[in-house]
């Protein structure tokens, strides 16, 4: 251990990251022109200072030439920081006495022009050797985890992440805020490339969560409040009324037949509008758990208070209270797995394509139900008025995706759902069917496969985007018809197409409250809206808040096979995390100096993380060191100086200002 | 408020008929507009073709005459006006070397161009600043029987779209509604009516004409109102000459948004250019 009376002895290595950095900024000038700068004593460039071979070099250098502080020019310290301070702590040296400069994502991804960026990376390493000499020694503390972990949102995603985590003996809140676990899946009919019943495989899964001794279900619930820190998150989950005691509710449907309305009249959320249900309704026949809900937007009760109520009357079980209230749990969990999923396109939005306004313009979701044997239409094909088979079917690709005018991204997964619902179609219709595409995309085991079935049933396959659809006929035989108009990019021509039933492939969005699940969690987006993970590529489902982990669509697009991989990935993060069984908690948290608090508590209500808390009898504050996540507004705010932080105390930031603004 | 107004040529022109009932129309809903001084072509002819830069400064120096003169709206009628002018003050907007370029060029003149007018369609001002309501205050005319197609053509929209959907706009049939006249829906409101073609290529102009007028027929249409004084033009003129081509009957009185409003508000047919129209409108004039 070094103390500031010691000789300080720098060592200073700026990586050439192969050509991502050493492309654009000399990286052995800037070697050259740190080694002349204060207290340092050894400065080289090489290759890859995140390699083995890089990290050795650090420690050879620590021990031979007696180094006790370490500045590392490379990229972000959030791809690399932990390497070189666990390079520098092998060595023996205290790993905070290790500072990192990022001339890579500050300097040479963003800069072309060469000298400049020679100019900025030996601005920024100049101003980490001024820094790095004033750092102290630090420890990091240790917090047990929390086994326990909550899930939110009960798609196939959050239920196959609930069934991992639960046989692995950890206890699972899981979290829903619909009325039933199963999410989109639950609606399809079939799953592609396999066509197998995308009920028969999902139901079972969920009746394993209702019963799994581990799992505790809260449907029609949603988390209204998180705090605290990984490994030690508590949480709020606000039960809404469902008007039905749930542990009474047996699910016979008595309510339902006895309700006032003697026809279902309000849009059925679970087939899309296809079909009506009453106020008090179970959202499908499998729904998990088998509970009904009272819907208090359509309920006479709650319209007018003059129901008489039949549906309470009819139950047995005396399930009914209509004077529920939301209710409140707190849960403690140390680990958080979000599976919110997402929200189709809405197809209004596409106004060339009609739908809304040409009855026979269906959104793929609404032709899932359609093709679905427990369907409005019990698997027939039917158009808008309830009786007329369609000859022929138009399904347009890309509808919302890969659209300046809309979202840009692919989505991923229509290509795949658009072939499947060809397939179904023509089976269950005998139309014929034409599929608009601009790429089509089926990469996936089995997949292209299955583009290559398709392309031998018959399916009329036309390469081009879609420029409208609408009813202008132009000949008697058209009248009635919609008409689609696309280039076919094949043949070079505009084609119009007069089909019976469009179909409209909606992309995938973030979901709708994504922005607001986002800030309770306290994790990123992406720009689009969709939750981003910590590293595209090797922390695909970790976030940058620790313990908080994602999968399936909440992250982007995906389909079945893709989210429950990713499922089985953020569950076992989390449990990696909860069998080592402690979290090391950085030290660049705030201290209140006792002798100079003045007990005005200016600083508590700064403090975003509530980590704060006044002492009456002493008349002075404290942080909770477990909950300061180390932004520094309390410093700003202290008017004593009564407050400092580590890593980021005023002599290092001083310096470091210094450092930067000195030639 | 006031708005500033740049007329542009073919108001002064051909579309007479456009200016003198939106000037009436304007003036019956108290919205005062002020003609902008010494305004110059939009850049609706082929200079912006051959000098895109040059052309653009030329087109902005209108939107600079309109800041030296205070105001902050400039009201562009014309579908190519509000198009050329949106354009120029979006490529100023976006591109620092246009903006640069156009500023030095208007400094040359004396103008310290800030670009901060912004360019409205009186469909815009209609129905997003005063508002359906106080039209239908105004409505002094029964035309609760007249079927009228809203034919917007391409460059109210086209590429630019700031005040409609750019696939299916609306605003004037909400502009039909509230006169209380019956808002046909069709699928060509934006459908190309074949700009010059119809003296260039007359075969591709007429024929493009056709389909439009056939299909406005086709609905039970009793007229076309349009915001362009090209589409107004071209759907008009050549009636006869495509009827007897094509062997069916496709005329259709075609008149200006501002001229049906003028007539719902009761205005003295003269005050809105109606005598210069070719096809009257029986039903509503007699």
């Amino acid at each position: 251990m070094t103390n500031q009376k010691e000789e300080i002895r720098i060592g200073f290595y700026i990586c050439h990251c192969g050509h991502n950095i050493g492309s654009i900024v000399d990286c052995p000038a800037v070697a050259e022109y740190a080694s002349k700068l204060p207290h340092v004593v050894v400065s080289k460039d090489y290759k890859y200072m995140c390699s083995d071979p890089g990290q050795e070099l650090i420690q050879k250098d620590i021990r031979e030439q007696g180094l006790n502080r370490i500045v590392v020019a490379s990229c972000s310290p959030l791809l690399h920081e932990p390497t070189f301070r666990g390079a520098t702590a092998k060595a023996g040296l205290n790993e905070f006495y290790f500072q990192m400069v990022n001339i890579r994502e500050n300097v040479s991804w963003v800069h072309e022009d060469k000298d400049l960026s020679l100019i900025k990376a030996k601005d920024l390493v100049r101003a980490a050797i001024h820094r790095v000499a004033y750092h102290k020694a630090l420890e990091k503390k240790k917090v047990p985890v929390n086994p326990d972990v909550l899930i939110v949102g009960g798609g196939i995603a959050g239920i196959s992440a609930s069934l991992t985590m639960a046989n692995a003996g950890k206890k699972v809140y899981l979290v829903e805020k619909d009325a039933t676990i199963g999410g989109y899946m639950a609606k399809f009919d079939k799953t592609f490339p396999t066509l197998d019943c995308a009920a028969c495989i999902l139901t079972p899964k969920m009746s394993s969560v209702l019963k799994h001794p581990n799992i505790t279900l809260w449907t029609w619930s949603e988390v209204s409040e998180v705090s605290g820190f990984v490994g030690n998150y508590k949480v709020k989950v606000t039960k809404k009324p469902r008007y039905i005691k749930e542990e009474l509710c047996v699910g016979c449907l008595a309510c339902v037949e006895q309700c006032t309305f003697k026809e279902g009249k309000f849009p059925d959320e679970f087939n899309f509008g296809l079909s009506k249900r009453k106020p008090v309704y179970m959202p499908f026949p499998q729904a998990t758990p088998q509970v009904v809900v009272v819907d208090d937007k359509t309920c006479l009760h709650f319209k007018t208070g003059k129901c008489p109520q039949t549906c309470m009357k009819a139950c047995d079980r005396n399930a009914f209270d209509f004077n529920q209230k939301p209710e409140v749990v707190e849960i403690n969990v140390g680990t958080v797995i979000l599976t919110t999923g997402f929200k189709p396109f809405e197809a209004k939005r596409a106004t060339n394509y009609g739908y809304g306004k040409y009855p026979n313009v269906f959104t793929s979701l609404e032709v899932e139900r359609l093709v679905n044997a427990s369907g409005p239409t019990e698997g027939h094909v039917l158009l808008r008025d309830g009786k007329t088979h369609p000859k022929s079917i138009g399904i347009i690709h890309c509808v919302g995706s890969r659209d300046d005018k809309t979202n840009k991204w692919c989505s991923k997964v229509c290509c795949m759902y658009s072939l499947k619902l060809a397939h179904l179609l023509k089976e269950h219709s005998g139309a014929e069917i034409y599929n608009f595409y601009i790429d089509m995309r089926t990469p996936g085991k089995g997949y292209e496969e299955f583009y290559d079935k398709l392309l031998n049933e018959g399916v009329q396959f036309i390469r081009g985007r879609v420029s409208e659809v609408n009813d202008w006929a132009t000949t008697p035989d058209e009248k009635g018809k919609l008409i689609i108009r696309a280039e076919d990019t094949l043949i070079g021509r505009v084609r119009r197409i007069p089909v019976d039933m469009v179909v409209l492939s909606v992309g995938l969005e973030p979901a709708e409250d994504a922005q607001d699940v986002r800030k309770m969690f306290n994790i990123s987006c992406s720009n689009e809206g969709f939750f981003l993970e910590r590293h595209p590529k090797l922390a695909p489902v970790s976030t940058f808040t620790d313990g908080i982990f994602i999968a399936g669509a909440c992250q982007g697009p995906k389909d079945i096979p893709d989210s429950v991989a990713q499922a089985g990935a953020a569950a076992a993060e989390a449990l990696a995390l909860i069998d080592s069984g402690h979290v090391e908690l950085e030290p660049n948290t705030a201290c209140i100096i006792e002798d100079r608090c003045c007990g005005c508590q200016v600083c508590i209500n700064m403090c975003p993380y509530k980590a704060i808390t006044f002492d009456p009898d002493k008349k002075k504050s404290s942080v909770n060191e477990a909950l300061c996540k180390g932004c520094g507004t309390c410093v700003a705010s202290c008017g004593s100086n009564a407050i400092f932080q580590n890593l980021f105390e005023d002599e290092e930031i001083m310096s470091e200002l210094n450092g930067l603004l000195i030639e | 408020m006031e708005y500033l107004y740049y007329p542009g040529c073919s108001l002064k022109s051909s579309g007479r008929a456009f200016e003198e009932s939106l000037l009436a129309v304007f003036k019956s809903l108290n919205i005062p507009l002020k003609e902008i001084e010494d305004w110059n072509c939009c850049g609706a002819t082929s200079y912006m073709s051959i000098n895109e830069c040059n052309a653009i400064s030329l087109i902005a120096r209108n939107l600079a005459i309109a800041e030296k003169m205070g105001g902050t709206d400039l009201m562009a009628p014309c579908a190519a006006c509000f198009m050329g002018l949106t354009k120029t003050k979006n490529y100023v907007e976006t591109n620092p070397k246009i903006r640069e370029n156009v500023t030095a060029d208007l400094k040359k003149i004396g103008f310290e161009f800030e670009n901060k007018i912004n360019v409205r369609h009186p469909l815009d001002i209609l129905v997003n600043d005063i508002g359906t309501d106080k039209i239908k205050s105004q409505v002094k005319t029964n035309l609760k029987d007249l079927k009228v197609v809203s034919y917007y053509g391409c460059q109210l929209v086209r590429p630019f779209s700031p005040f409609d959907d750019q696939r299916d706009p609306q605003t004037m049939d909400q502009i039909v509604k509230a006169l209380g006249a019956q808002a046909i829906d069709w699928p060509l409101k934006t459908r190309c009516c074949s700009g010059t073609m119809t003296s260039t290529l007359s075969d591709i102009g007429t024929r493009m004409n056709f389909l439009l007028l056939k299909e406005a027929k086709e609905r039970g249409a009793d007229m076309i109102i349009t915001a362009c004084p090209l589409c107004q033009f071209n759907l008009e003129c050549f009636q006869g000459k495509i009827s007897s081509k094509f062997g069916e009957d496709v005329k259709i009185p075609v008149y200006y948004f501002t001229q049906l409003m003028g007539l719902a508000f009761g205005l003295p047919k003269k005050e809105i250019g109606l005598h210069r129209m070719l096809s009257p409108l029986y039903s509503v004039t007699n």
